[in-house]
């Protein structure tokens, strides 16, 4: 059949293409420990940025909201805090 | 999250996709049955129980977006609506991930039931994707379930197992342990059917399988490249393009959800002699 391995290759469904790309992005943070670390320490960045804005303005845990969208390149993490409209309760 | 007033209240069913053997498709059930329920409108939530090995985040192919985990939720460190993850196709779809790395152990009785329980109050459907095996995890899995769905493939070890599956959830779930309360309602899903080797008598048939384990068959999905495929971008079989796989998990879900359907039992077009020989360019 090695006639028609070009014609083969060319066929080659682009999902196995995607499968490697996904796996080689996800596991470059897994084996760096920055998948396992990163998990770690998110509820402790999350409860100190909580603390620290309540020292000014009244609001819970609730209000915060972390995101994280990992790249290739780079990672975001977006965090959205609701403030309370009135004054502090 | 839906905070918002309800027009009826959420059904709260527990559904648990177990085995016993392991891949055998349990995790692509898990995304496709609970794609199909929110593709029909049911506030569906999927969760993963494989602790340490988490993958029906990739199978979702929300892997780069997990923050927090179910773990953390047990544990107090974040909140469940912190970690419940929006599907980007169907906005009543969510998936809450495992944790990759804490011990088995951080799963406890009450925390899942917890968790459960605030699902209930948001969501018609908690699928739960239980880890292979009989230990702690996928006991936990199915502790809570009001129907199981049990993932068998047509071959004698994945058979054996499933019995002794439906053995624990007879014996070791809450319904089991409460003398008012009716079983666990346990369904069969024969998954990597091939009709073709079944016709050679190769494979054993439906009807071998259900003689065997005696529970009401959910469906038969079939071998597929649809499958793979789908694993490969992070796409349920059921969200991706038309296949035979697609239309067998559509079929099962709505059966789970109490509608009947034919029963068909398909196999994926081999192509031909000549159609291989000259590319399907069809």
């Amino acid at each position: 059949m090695s006639l028609f391995s070009f014609a083969r290759k060319a066929r080659r469904p682009r999902s196995a293409e995607t499968a490697k790309d996904r796996l080689q992005i996800l596991l470059a943070h897994e084996r760096s420990g920055g998948g396992v670390e990163k998990t770690d320490y998110l509820p402790m960045l999350q409860r100190d940025i909580v603390a620290a804005i309540r020292k000014y303005v009244a609001i819970t845990e609730n209000d915060v909201e972390i995101r994280m969208e990992r790249g290739d390149n780079m990672s975001s993490l977006e965090i959205n805090i609701e403030m309370p409209r009135a004054a502090p309760r | 999250m839906t905070i918002e007033l309800k027009e009826k209240p959420p059904l709260g069913r527990v559904v648990v996709i177990t085995s016993g053997k392991g891949g055998v498709g349990k995790t692509t059930s898990a995304a496709a049955i609970s794609a199909g329920l929110a593709k029909q409108g049911f506030r569906t939530v999927v969760i993963d129980f494989d602790v340490g090995l988490r993958n029906l985040d990739m199978t979702m192919g929300c892997e780069r977006r997990v923050v927090f985990d179910f773990i953390n939720v047990i544990q107090g460190d974040a909140r469940l609506k912190q970690a419940l993850i929006r599907d980007k196709r169907l906005d009543n779809l969510f998936i809450l991930p495992t944790s990759q790395t804490r011990d088995k152990n951080a799963l406890t009785k009450e925390g899942v039931a917890k968790v459960l329980d605030d699902l209930k109050q948001e969501f018609d459907y908690i699928v739960c994707d239980s880890p292979a095996g009989i230990e702690h995890g996928a006991q936990m899995a199915m502790f809570f379930a009001d129907e199981a769905v049990v993932v068998t493939n047509p071959e004698v070890s994945s058979v054996r197992d499933s019995d002794r599956i439906l053995g624990l959830l007879s014996s070791q779930t809450k319904r089991a342990e409460s003398a008012d309360a009716e079983p666990v309602k346990a369904q069969v899903l024969l998954t990597r059917h091939d009709p073709a080797r079944v016709q050679s008598g190769e494979m054993m048939t439906v009807e071998d399988v259900l003689e065997i384990l005696a529970v009401p068959l959910l469906g038969v999905i079939p071998e597929s490249p649809a499958i793979l495929r789908a694993s490969n971008i992070g796409t349920p079989v059921v969200l991706d393009e038309p296949s035979v796989a697609r239309r067998a998990y559509e079929d099962a879900v709505r059966r789970l959800t109490g509608t009947e359907v034919e029963m068909r039992i398909e196999g994926e077009r081999r192509p031909r002699l000549l159609q291989r020989l000259f590319g399907r360019a069809s």
